[in-house]
């Protein structure tokens, strides 16, 4: 599904991402961990196509195609979603409006009709249900004035209608009370099926708890510096990254 | 460049699909301006004295104020000096002003369907009755007779004139006298054609009141002039809209609005301005110098305002509430967008004078390519007004490095019982912003039409439905050529 090979990537002419290797495959649920700093972040980012950083060197294949050749709204008509770390706020318009122009341009671009205003209601009004979201939301402004916790939540609301075949969230368990984590945890296995696949950007093992991953890979320093299965993120919680960055240290 | 200029940039270069022209023979005075001008326009509509002498009185003043200051200056814009012998004063089709619409030429017909105001019977919108005027002259008007059934007076300015004088006498330069100002003096000696409304009390006016106004000729400048006058306890919601032919010279149009609601009264006025806004390079255009006021003449009267200013080369303009009666309320909610070498001078006085009046202003500016945009606005409280209350909220959007945003609030109050509040904010669409929106699948055009929509919510909250469908739509188009 996501094939990444060597690599490098640079903001404002210093690379921070020196050389990433990763397979993902359909059905496969990976968890990328790491240090602040690392580079986890930039990496989703990348992946995503934000115009701030410049891919120096390496590949980037999804489902197939270049991945890196495709503007970001075309990646997202692809199927490529990333649950953003910052939700921006767009004042004046609604949740509802927002989704459903997102909805509506990744159907048209796979071909399918688009949803009409009662339509779209309806299956917004079924997936909010699903993530325990208070009605309201529709017609608030787009994360304007929501907590952190509402904001997340809103964003898997909106993966959860895009229905993507390639998730990456970044940091979306950070700022949850226990009670959101485990409704955004069910809204991420709800995603998890065999043509689908799910990368999570985060710092603490918390979430894998609920979402329980393939692969887990160590990001320190701009390199992957350790691939396991999940017992790896469970050993990086009892012992902490700073054995794994002294690793990565060594040439 | 960065993205987030790039896709504004793209999205400047404004297509406007109403700059053709309509090939009619049409009656036209020579340019120039002097007392045989305004005597021909005059017996062209075949007016009464009266009325000519207010003309003549107006044009007097008006020499008089172009021999010693000229135009007023203080505005936040530049253009070149105005020649005002070479305007045309007046220039209507020859086959006009007609019994039935088999009698209007049928290019001007079409026109205006092309133009989306169809005024055959079979098409013509339901529920809006449509004052068509085109150039110096209005061509039709429809559901006239279903309006008078109510006592509702709805007609073109020049008809007025000939069938209800007295009406025409009494309110006429009530609000904005004709010494007002330069360009409402000259308005006053040369006025065209317009629309008049006169709603009876107690009357609810069942459909919208619209004017379409289409310049057409070259090098003529319109001048028109709509008064509405809403009885006690009469409600009337009036539209109004504007296009013009795409020229490489600027041309003239200043018009002037008056407004009175009676006790209880309530006028909704709403205008979605799309003169021609010239190219790129700021050739061409439209100069839009407007006078519009409204006198809330009568306790618990109330006058609302909303614009969607788009088009015009420069817009200079000031739609204002005189809170006479007690309990009146006055709001004004307005857009402007300004792209290309745009500029806007725009806002709202409110004037505080009966006890317990309130006024709302809510401006929101967006600037784009090179355009310039300013809020100007005085709220004012007379010492005898007591317990006035005003909230003004002010936003700027920048899109690009090139343009710029102004606000001028004045704010006199003598008064101390009075509150007022003044909000403003300036922002821009962030790189962040645009890539959320792209993540999610939207385009940059659909990213920045969307936020710019957001942006405006509160005033076009305000429109009437199909205005308000109409203004989302223009921004999108304007954006389109002026996200700059």
């Amino acid at each position: 599904m996501l094939s990444v090979r060597d690599l490098h990537v640079a903001v404002l002419g210093k690379e921070i991402l020196h050389g990433i290797d990763v397979e993902v495959g359909a059905g496969e649920v990976h968890a990328v961990m790491g240090p602040n700093g690392s580079g986890k972040s930039t990496l989703a980012q990348v992946l995503a196509g934000h115009p701030g950083y410049t891919v120096t060197r390496g590949l980037a294949r999804f489902a197939g195609k270049d991945l890196l050749a495709m503007p970001p709204e075309e990646r997202a008509r692809e199927g490529v979603f990333l649950a953003f770390q910052y939700p921006v706020e767009i004042p004046g318009v609604t949740n509802a409006e927002f989704l459903r122009a997102s909805v509506n341009a990744v159907r048209r671009h796979r071909g399918l009709d688009e949803l009409d205003a009662i339509d779209f209601l309806a299956l917004l009004k079924q997936k909010m249900a699903d993530l325990e979201m208070d009605p309201s939301f529709m017609r608030r402004a787009l994360n304007e004035g929501f907590s952190g916790g509402e904001k997340k939540r809103n964003e898997v609301l909106q993966m959860a209608l895009l229905e993507p075949r390639l998730a990456l969230l970044d940091e979306t368990d950070s700022g949850l009370d226990i009670d959101a984590l485990r409704t955004v945890a069910a809204g991420i296995n709800r995603l998890r099926r065999p043509d689908n696949a799910i990368v999570l950007v985060t710092h603490y093992q918390r979430l894998l708890g609920y979402v329980e991953p393939d692969r887990v890979h160590v990001l320190a320093g701009g390199r992957i510096v350790r691939s396991g299965d999940k017992q790896l993120a469970l050993e990086l919680e009892a012992r902490g990254y700073e054995w794994l960055e002294a690793e990565a240290a060594r040439p | 460049m960065t993205d987030t200029t790039k896709t504004i940039t793209d999205l400047t270069a404004r297509a406007y699909p109403y700059g053709f022209v309509t090939p009619v023979e049409a009656d036209t005075a020579p340019p120039g301006l002097d007392e045989d001008i305004i005597r021909l326009i005059s017996s062209k509509k075949g007016e009464p004295a009266f009325m000519l002498d207010w003309r003549l009185r107006a044009y007097r003043h008006w020499l008089g104020m172009e021999r010693e200051a000229g135009e007023p200056r203080w505005a936040n814009v530049s253009y070149p000096p105005i020649d005002y012998q070479s305007i045309v004063y007046y220039s209507a089709p020859k086959r006009k002003v007609a019994a039935s619409l088999e009698d209007i030429d049928p290019e001007i017909l079409r026109t205006f369907e092309k133009l989306g105001i169809p005024l055959d019977e079979q098409k013509r919108l339901s529920g809006v009755a449509v004052d068509a005027v085109f150039d110096s002259v209005s061509v039709a008007t429809t559901f006239k007779e279903k309006l008078a059934e109510l006592g509702i007076i709805f007609c073109s300015f020049s008809e007025a004139v000939r069938e209800h004088p007295d009406l025409v006498k009494k309110y006429l330069g009530s609000v904005v006298p004709q010494t007002d100002n330069f360009f409402a003096a000259l308005n006053s000696a040369v006025f065209s054609d317009g629309s008049f409304c006169y709603v009876p009390k107690g009357v609810r006016c069942p459909m919208e009141l619209s004017t379409y106004f289409r310049m057409n000729s070259a090098g003529t400048g319109q001048f028109e002039r709509t008064l509405i006058v809403a009885d006690e306890g009469s409600t009337v919601s009036y539209l109004e809209g504007c296009t013009a032919p795409m020229r490489d010279e600027n041309q003239l149009h200043a018009a002037v609005v008056e407004l009175v609601a009676l006790e209880g009264a309530y006028i909704k006025y709403s205008t979605v301005q799309n003169w021609y806004a010239g190219d790129a390079e700021g050739r061409g255009g439209v100069f839009n110098f407007v006078t519009k006021r409204g006198k809330c003449a009568g306790a618990r009267s109330r006058i609302s305002w909303t614009q969607v200013e788009t088009g015009s080369a420069i817009t200079w303009k000031y739609p204002s509430v005189l809170l006479v009666g007690d309990e009146s309320i006055g709001e004004f909610y307005s857009v402007a967008l300004t792209g290309h070498r745009q500029q806007a001078d725009t806002g709202t006085k409110m004037i505080h004078i009966g006890r317990n009046t309130r006024s709302t202003i809510v401006s929101k500016g967006i600037s784009a390519g090179h355009g310039n945009n300013t809020y100007r606005g005085l709220v004012k409280v007379m010492p005898r007004a007591v317990n006035a209350r005003n909230y003004t909220q002010c936003d700027s959007m920048l899109l690009g490095k090139e343009c710029g945003a102004h606000t001028f609030p004045y704010i006199e109050v003598a008064n101390s019982s009075a509150v007022v509040e003044h909000e403003a904010s300036t922002r821009k669409i962030s790189e962040d912003q645009l890539f959320y929106c792209k993540q999610r699948g939207l385009s940059s055009e659909d990213a920045v039409s969307m936020i710019v929509n957001g942006f405006c919510k509160e005033v076009f909250r305000n429109l009437p439905m199909e205005f308000a469908v109409e203004a989302t739509r223009l921004l999108a188009v304007s954006l389109e050529g002026s996200v700059g």
